[in-house]
């Protein structure tokens, strides 16, 4: 195991050996090594790399290392990012929550990550730095797929930055039970009032998390910006339109039938409190 | 020394405070100087032949110390609780996912697992049977056929009541999941050979002389050779009593001449244990307008899996309380419990009730709504009380507070409606539902369940008593091989000890096998069968003491009397301090305990196959959210049946517990198999509820002393896991007006109204015409299915998990 104190020692030791693997808080990587599902020989822990650590808060965006804990999220970033420290809050036990990190959750590109949908809501760019230097890679462009990130040998997400957007942001989670619980679906919804947009993230329902594009622009052209108002009936068409946007996930935690049906729910609860806030 | 709890008193565990501060050892924490690990490899398929076994690949990697296969086994290859039917090693067949093939030990544990996944198995795949309505025309999976048994209870004249016009008639079909016992404590243990070519097994299990004689029979030792220790339980629930590691420890310590450790993973616990027999019923409840009911219809499928287990004396259990707790003049109920290719069902809390008492209290709801009476009042007026039959016959001849247990249920006050926390709405803290998505439900709900073991089976408990005086102070040491499996053995033994000698320090030793049995910690039966052997020795103590008085003063023991650590003389003109008449000669009595004795059921099911019963009631109230399906239960109210609480503290842990286990079933825990394999593999899936889904649980304790039973307690182990499963689902029901006709709901079920049932197959019989949804037509009990060879020594009576 290295233990880095700098991004640059980081990034040496990852270099030096291309089979090193990050290690944020652990949550994802240690069960999946006593499952036996991973074995890793050298483990690249980087809660003492500083640059990974703290938040700054702008006036024209909010920049997020990526060693900060569920738990920080939910404590910082509460009243610039609700949505994203609500998905911070729904994270399963204070133990996880203590440990687990942002990047750790962008690195394990789980089909549940609750990042994810909320980054994409925030039209935020991630951070990652490697041999090759540093890059900004939009949230929509991170996973390629299940467990698949697009980073090259040796990079690892160091920050995230999001811009700032005045107006509400709701967050839904929805499992087998209401806390201590994979999603089987999750929604991020920004209504974005100085760019008059409505970006929606869906995670947890398909095996990456998606953008609604035709959704989204549907709720735009109906909704009137300069009262944030809308037909009373716009949630419901909303919700049936991100459901529609591409066949859900059919697996042991729910059916198809029943994640189509959650995400349009889910949805049009989130436009609704949006739009009433 | 202070004063110690007596019975009836609050009595702490001694073991509480090491068991939440991380210091109490379990059976995983054992350890010995040179000692191995091993591990099983274990079948990827449900249904496979082996066509061959290569060790080499294993044995090849340093550090391994043996792989042992069938062929290793030295005495008999087969094991099983009522008949030895399981392989200790598959040998030329795979019966289900999981069943071990093989066993490698190794000088650690990491290395032991690597070992068993280099082990090269050949198989070719079989179709797996995985339909148990399919399995008793199916080819045989096994020597002793598909049917484990088949049983009829017959009561009164159902068709007379089908021939009635004005009875209300309520039909439906129930299915019930895999429930796994999810101990937190996975298995675990410790094999150290001894000089005497014997060993000696420490491992955590519900009963210690029934693993000891299938290990020795396997073994081809006597059963004195083959020593077992009780090691720390970290949870049972049924889910112990038959073997699984044990043997396998014991072979490989035996072969390689060291002690050698063994421990499961949570998926292979999933695979290496048996779970609740899933279920699919049949019901159809007759009764007159006014609400009293006539008849009683049903048939109950239990999927056995691979392996017999205890499925004949569950499936026993099914049969004979498939009504509930009413009184039903006509009844007819066909059971079948089956083999197929799925891991073997057999113990877990309730033993074949939770199931039935899913289907017949869902059935009881279905019959107040088609009369448009109160579903509280129908139970009321249809509980069974003191000399009632049961559908077996039998007539209570203890206590039966139903009525009671119901009353005091629905006593309870409501609580508050929903608040504005968000975080205690269904959605909880995924924030999904707001305030103007909840509806509120209640649900009621009753069950009773026989104590102890049933249909004749032997049911004794042994204990010893030993009272000696140590540095001037009384020291009461009690002996008995009662399994400590959170129950709570440990408080009472020395609350009896107390009460009944009056002396306060008393020191448990370990349970173990060098004593006589005490028969498994299940069936609820331990507070009464070995709490009775306790006293017992206690008496036998007490008896010795004052005979040894009466001798030196050449008088009778009848004269003298213990009283608060003195021996009085009944005409009050002695009084002697305890420690003084027990000196240097210590006093020590062993005493066996058993019950009154119980009957088989003949060809109709009937007989008096039960020694006592213990009642409960249940209300549930749940917060829906209907539109996602998300269910929080925001509060359980029960009145139960105790005869009297001996340690009101390890009550309260009973109910709470076996609350959040029903609770578990109703809601959350499934082990959900595709195709004969188990595809759920963690704790991520397979969810056990956590303190934020159970609410809160408000109790009332009905004490009416059980005549014949210990200080006139009923066991309670159980029945608090019976009657809240249906409490739970007819509460969420009432917030949906959804049918919910299995369990564990799931969001999906209550979201989108499809809880997935199908018709009900008759075993054996033509398929249900395609489209009817309620029960099969045509006559019940068709004529009834031959047992096949093997099983006829049946049933295996036993009582409860
Ligand atoms: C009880 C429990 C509940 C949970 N609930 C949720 C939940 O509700 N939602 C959810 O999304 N997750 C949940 N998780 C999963 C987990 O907590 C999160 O995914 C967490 O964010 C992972 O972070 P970590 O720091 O622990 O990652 P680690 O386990 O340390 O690492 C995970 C992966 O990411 C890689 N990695 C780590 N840091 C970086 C980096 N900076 N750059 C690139 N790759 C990196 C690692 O190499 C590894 O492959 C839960 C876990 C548990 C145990």
């Amino acid at each position: 195991m290295s233990r880095p104190r700098g991004l640059a020692e980081a990034i040496d030791v990852l270099r030096a050996d291309p089979a090193a693997v990050p290690l944020g808080g652990g949550t994802d990587l240690l069960v999946a090594l006593r499952a036996g599902e991973r074995s890793v020989r050298h483990v690249v822990a980087l809660r003492r790399v500083e640059e990974l650590a703290g938040v700054t808060t702008g006036p024209d965006a909010v920049d997020l290392g990526a060693g900060l804990t569920w738990a920080g999220m939910e404590a910082q970033v509460g009243a610039t990012l609700p949505a994203l420290a609500a998905a911070a809050r729904a994270v399963g036990s204070p133990q996880a929550r203590n440990a687990g990190t942002l990047g750790g959750n962008l690195g394990s590109a789980a089909i549940t990550g609750s990042t994810l949908p909320v980054l994409l809501a925030l039209d935020a760019g991630v951070e990652v730095a490697g041999p090759a230097g540093t890059r900004t890679v939009p949230a929509g462009d991170l996973v390629r797929g299940p467990g698949d990130v697009a980073l090259h040998a040796g990079e690892i997400v160091t920050r995230v930055r999001i811009p700032r957007a005045r107006g509400p942001q709701q967050f839904l989670k929805v499992g087998q039970r209401g806390s201590v619980i994979t999603a089987v679906a999750q929604v991020a919804l920004v209504l974005d009032l100085g760019a008059r947009r409505v970006r929606c993230g869906v995670g947890a329902a398909t095996p990456v998390a998606f953008r609604p594009r035709a959704a989204e622009r549907a709720a735009e052209a109906a909704i009137d910006w300069d009262a944030v108002t809308a037909d009373p009936d716009l949630p419901r068409r909303f919700g049936a339109l991100v459901a529609a946007d591409r066949p859900p996930l059919d697996d042991l935690r729910a059916s198809a039938a029943y994640r189509r049906h959650a995400v349009a729910v889910l949805a049009e609860r989130a436009l609704a409190r949006a739009l009433a806030a | 020394m202070t004063r110690g709890p007596r019975i009836g008193d609050p009595a702490p565990r001694p073991d509480g405070p090491d068991k939440v501060t991380g210091r109490f050892p379990y059976s995983s924490d054992l350890r010995a100087p040179g000692m191995l690990w091993g591990a099983a490899v274990r079948s990827p398929h449900a249904s496979a032949r082996i066509v061959g076994i290569d060790p080499a690949p294993a044995l090849a990697l340093e550090g391994v110390a043996a792989v042992l296969t069938a062929d290793d086994v030295p005495g008999r290859p087969t094991y099983g609780l009522a008949v030895a039917d399981q392989p200790a090693f598959a040998r030329d067949l795979v019966r289900h996912h999981g069943e071990a093939v093989a066993v490698v030990a190794a000088a650690t544990p990491d290395l032991a697992r690597r070992a068993a996944r280099a082990v090269a198995v050949d198989y070719a795949p079989l179709d797996p049977l995985t339909d148990p309505a399919a399995a008793v025309t199916a080819a045989p999976l096994h020597p002793n056929g598909n049917v484990f048994r088949h049983l009829i209870v017959r009561r009164g004249d159902v068709a007379a009541a089908a021939a009635d016009p004005d009875l209300v008639t309520v039909e439906d079909t129930y299915e019930v999941g895999r429930q796994d016992p999810a101990f937190l404590g996975l298995e675990s243990g410790l094999a150290v050979p001894a000089a005497d070519g014997g060993v000696d097994l420490a491992v955590s299990t519900q009963f210690l002389h029934a693993d000891r004689d299938q290990v020795a029979a396997s073994l081809g030792l006597a059963p004195e050779r083959v020593r077992l220790t009780l090691a720390g339980v970290g949870g049972a629930f049924g889910g112990r009593e038959d073997l699984t590691l044990h043997l396998h420890l014991c072979l490989l310590a035996l072969r390689t001449g060291r002690p050698v450790g063994m421990a499961y993973d949570r998926s292979e616990s999933f695979v290496g244990h048996v779970t609740r027999h899933p279920a699919r019923m049949w019901y159809r409840h007759r009764a007159t307008r006014d609400g009293t009911l006539v008849s009683v219809e049903a048939r109950v499928l239990l999927d056995g899996g691979a392996y017999q287990s205890t499925s004949a004396a569950v499936l026993a259990n099914a049969c004979c309380f498939a009504a509930g707790p009413y009184r039903v003049p006509h009844a007819l109920v066909e059971g079948w419990a089956v083999r197929t290719n799925h891991p073997p069902a057999g113990a877990l809390r309730g033993f074949g009730i939770p199931q039935v008492c899913f289907a017949h209290e869902s059935q009881m709801d279905a019959l107040a709504a088609a009369l448009g009476v109160d579903p509280v009042d129908l139970r009321r007026r249809n509980a069974l009380a003191p000399g009632d039959a049961l559908l077996t016959g039998q007539r209570i001849t203890g206590t039966a507070p139903a009525v009671a247990c119901l009353d005091a249920a629905v006593a309870h006050p409501l609580p508050a409606p929903p608040d504005d926390d968000p975080l205690r709405r269904p959605g909880g803290t995924g924030l999904a539902t707001g305030p103007g998505d909840v509806r509120r439900g209640v649900g009621v709900a009753m069950a009773f369940k026989n104590l102890m073991y049933s249909e004749g089976l032997q049911d004794l408990s042994t204990a010893s008593v030993r009272l000696a005086v140590d540095g001037g102070e009384l020291v009461a040491t009690v002996h008995c091989a009662a399994a400590e499996v959170g129950q709570g053995f440990v408080t009472l033994a020395q609350q009896i000890v107390r009460t009944e000698l009056g002396v306060d320090r008393v020191v448990l030793r370990a349970a173990d096998t060098s004593i006589g049995e005490a028969g498994s910690s299940s069936a609820s039966r331990q507070s009464w069968m070995s709490g009775g052997a306790v006293a017992a020795a206690c008496a036998g103590v007490r008896d010795e003491v004052l005979a040894r008085v009466a001798a030196g003063r050449g008088g009778r023991g009848e004269a003298f009397a213990l009283r608060d650590g003195e021996v009085v003389s009944r005409d009050g003109g002695l009084r002697l301090p305890l420690a003084e008449v027990v000196g240097a000669d210590p006093v020590e009595a062993v005493r066996v305990f058993t019950h009154a004795d119980t009957a088989p059921l003949d060809a109709d099911g009937q007989g008096d196959a039960h020694v006592a019963f213990v009642f409960t009631a249940h209300r549930a109230v749940v917060d829906v959210d209907p539109a996602l399906g998300s269910v929080q239960v925001v509060q359980i109210a029960t009145g139960q049946d105790i005869g009297r609480a001996l340690n009101p503290l390890a009550v309260t842990g009973q109910l709470e517990g076996g609350i959040a286990q029903g609770l578990g079933l109703a809601l959350l825990e499934d082990v959900v198999t595709r195709e004969g394999r188990v595809a759920t593999r963690t704790f991520q899936d397979y969810l056990v509820p956590t303190a934020l889904d159970v609410g809160d649980v408000v109790a009332t304790l009905i004490e009416e002393p059980e005549p014949g039973a210990p200080y006139g307690a009923k066991g309670v182990g159980e029945a608090p896991t019976l009657s809240s499963i249906p409490a739970v689902v007819a509460a969420v029901r009432a917030a949906t007006g959804r049918r919910l006709r299995r369990v564990p709901v799931r969001p999906a079920h209550v979201a989108l109204g499809e809880d997935g049932v199908a018709p009900f197959v008759v075993p054996g019989g033509p398929a249900a015409p395609p489209g009817v949804v309620t029960g099969p037509e045509g006559p019940l009990a068709k004529p009834a299915l031959t047992d096949p060879p093997g099983v006829a020594e049946l049933p295996g009576g036993e009582g409860g998990a």
